[in-house]
């Protein structure tokens, strides 16, 4: 119904070293109007026994989405700016095929609504020219919405990459995650 | 046109002339030799045709899909196995808790059940209603000698009879009237939803939200409008009325394959999911090597990595495990964990 002025120049850029795991990303998550008011942002500690790290991880959107493929119920789909929407409500049977094949590990299944729910990159800002509402909130700039340009000046000793190896699977992302100068990908296990 | 033909799916296009054939056959026997077909009920019976091939059409064309697929053979290899009894009556309990009461719709939001709940209940009942008087299965006559009895004939054979213009008969010639108000009471309030939700205004569309709560209005407004008429106008609009009303119900059927109204049929799904899950936990749950908890069933983690490379996406590992082993904590972990490895092995944590 509405007419999305999606601005293509903004993209998402996600520095996991960043976080401090103050959750404030997740209590802004939860006031997405497209969640329903759910937080669905993950943030915890990567190793509690011996590590404070913290990491946080939004949806990826990928370019050719497992969620999606695996989805019985066609409940998922990816529109023309590249954002993998959430569960359609009507469609989605509760399965978690999409909570257990994400290899980024971020949608969540809610149990008693039978029904997956995910980032969707705060589609009712994005496509209204706004910042999703994690990375407006973000006191050490983990998650950064902004132009390429901007990110080059604030970051010039890192490169955004959006290639992700899993053994043998390469996944191609509309988000980026900021990489030591240089890089390509990440590969995830040796 | 010849797009259309390149595209055609084989399978799905006999299985769905079967089933339209199915429904011609089961008219004449249950019209018995069409004696008992309502003729004026013609256009809606084209609708019903068209509406059945195209519902199975498509219903074929999804379960080809290799999720589906998957879901559909072991939710009836579970159901059809030794234990069919138990999962027989689960799978009754499951039709009522979700398909006719729509539970998990609840534990979605209080206002969108009741919303949903009472459109539901307004088609489901009205289905009931309209579809054997339709296709001719269920008929209405005056017991012989006795025109104060009016006795219903499902299939050609006496079901129980009513005397006319008892409370019983009031509410059987006033059925569709109680669906219709149900259905625009559910109707408005979902139309509400889609005008004040800052989430739904984002994200709906106007083929796949509005239209059908359009039409189910409409389809509502315009049946109202025929007990209207007979109600109060003494039959003067009746062409009208009926006219309008065939024309909303017509759309409606030739609508139900392509929109949102699929998901009725979608939705039987769920109870193959719930029992798949039920099996799963019988045999045995996945613990997640990062983690050290159980996240989900062996059976689906094993499933999905045969779905995922059959789909096109390989998680195997060096090692021979794969990423998916995982639980979704464990592979956010992971990715923490390189990216750290990536900082630390160029020399600078941050840049």
């Amino acid at each position: 119904m509405q007419n999305p002025q999606y601005n293509q120049q903004m993209e998402f850029f996600v520095d996991m070293q960043r976080c401090i795991g103050c959750h404030a990303c997740e209590m802004a998550c939860a006031e997405c109007e497209t969640n329903g008011q759910e937080s669905m942002i993950h943030i915890h500690y990567v190793e509690r026994a011996v590590s404070v790290q913290t990491t946080v991880q939004v949806c990826m959107h990928c370019d050719d989405p497992v969620c999606a493929n695996v989805c019985p119920a066609d409940a998922i789909t990816k529109d023309d700016f590249g954002v993998v929407h959430t569960a359609n409500t009507s469609r989605c049977i509760g399965c978690s095929n999409c909570v257990l094949a994400c290899p980024f590990g971020v949608p969540k299944k809610e149990e008693k609504a039978e029904l997956m729910m995910k980032c969707n990159m705060c589609y009712d800002r994005t496509s209204a020219g706004k910042k999703p509402m994690c990375a407006t909130v973000c006191p050490s700039q983990a998650l950064f919405y902004g132009t390429r340009e901007e990110i080059e000046k604030l970051r010039p000793n890192s490169t955004p990459v959006n290639k992700f190896l899993f053994g043998q699977e390469e996944v191609n992302t509309k988000v980026n995650i900021m990489m030591p100068k240089g890089s390509t990908e990440l590969r995830i296990h040796d | 046109m010849y797009r259309l033909i390149q595209t055609l799916n084989r399978t799905a296009f006999i299985k769905a002339t079967i089933a339209a054939f199915a429904v011609i056959v089961l008219v004449v026997l249950g019209s018995r030799n069409l004696q008992n077909f309502d003729a004026a009920l013609i256009a809606y019976l084209m609708g019903a045709i068209f509406a059945v091939f195209g519902v199975a059409y498509r219903y074929s064309v999804w379960l080809q899909r290799p999720p589906t697929r998957l879901y559909w053979r072991r939710s009836m290899q579970f159901l059809f196995s030794r234990d069919f009894p138990f999962y027989f009556v689960r799978s009754i309990r499951l039709f009522f808790q979700n398909i006719l009461f729509q539970r998990f719709i609840y534990h979605r939001s209080r206002t969108r059940w009741i919303g949903h709940f009472l459109l539901a209940t307004g088609c489901l009942i009205a289905f009931a209603v309209t579809i054997p008087l339709t296709l001719g299965w269920i008929h209405f006559e005056f017991k012989p000698g006795n025109n104060m009895l009016y006795y219903a004939k499902v299939f050609g054979f006496e079901m129980g009879s009513f005397e006319l213009g008892s409370f019983v008969a009031f509410m059987a010639f006033h059925a569709l009237v109680w669906c219709s108000v149900l259905v625009t009471i559910g109707a408005v309030m979902m139309v509400k939803r889609r005008l004040t939700d800052g989430g739904l205004i984002a994200t709906q569309t106007f083929e796949g939200d509005w239209l059908p709560l359009i039409l189910l209005i409409a389809i509502s407004i315009t049946g109202l409008g025929i007990s209207y008429d007979y109600t109060f106008l003494q039959g003067k609009t009746y062409q009208f009325m009926a006219v309008i009303h065939a024309v909303t119900v017509i759309l409606f059927l030739v609508w139900i394959p392509f929109g949102k109204f699929f998901h009725i049929f979608q939705r039987l799904a769920q109870l193959g999911a719930n029992l798949y899950r039920y099996e799963g936990r019988k045999r045995g749950m996945a613990v997640c090597p990062h983690t050290k908890e159980e996240f989900a069933t062996q059976l689906h983690i094993q499933d999905l990595k045969e779905v995922s490379k059959e789909l096109g996406f390989d998680f195997t590992l060096k090692d021979g495990s794969s990423h998916l082993d995982l639980s979704p904590e464990g592979k956010r972990a992971a990715l923490a964990k390189a990216h750290f490895e990536a900082r630390k092995n160029a020399g600078a944590f941050f840049g």
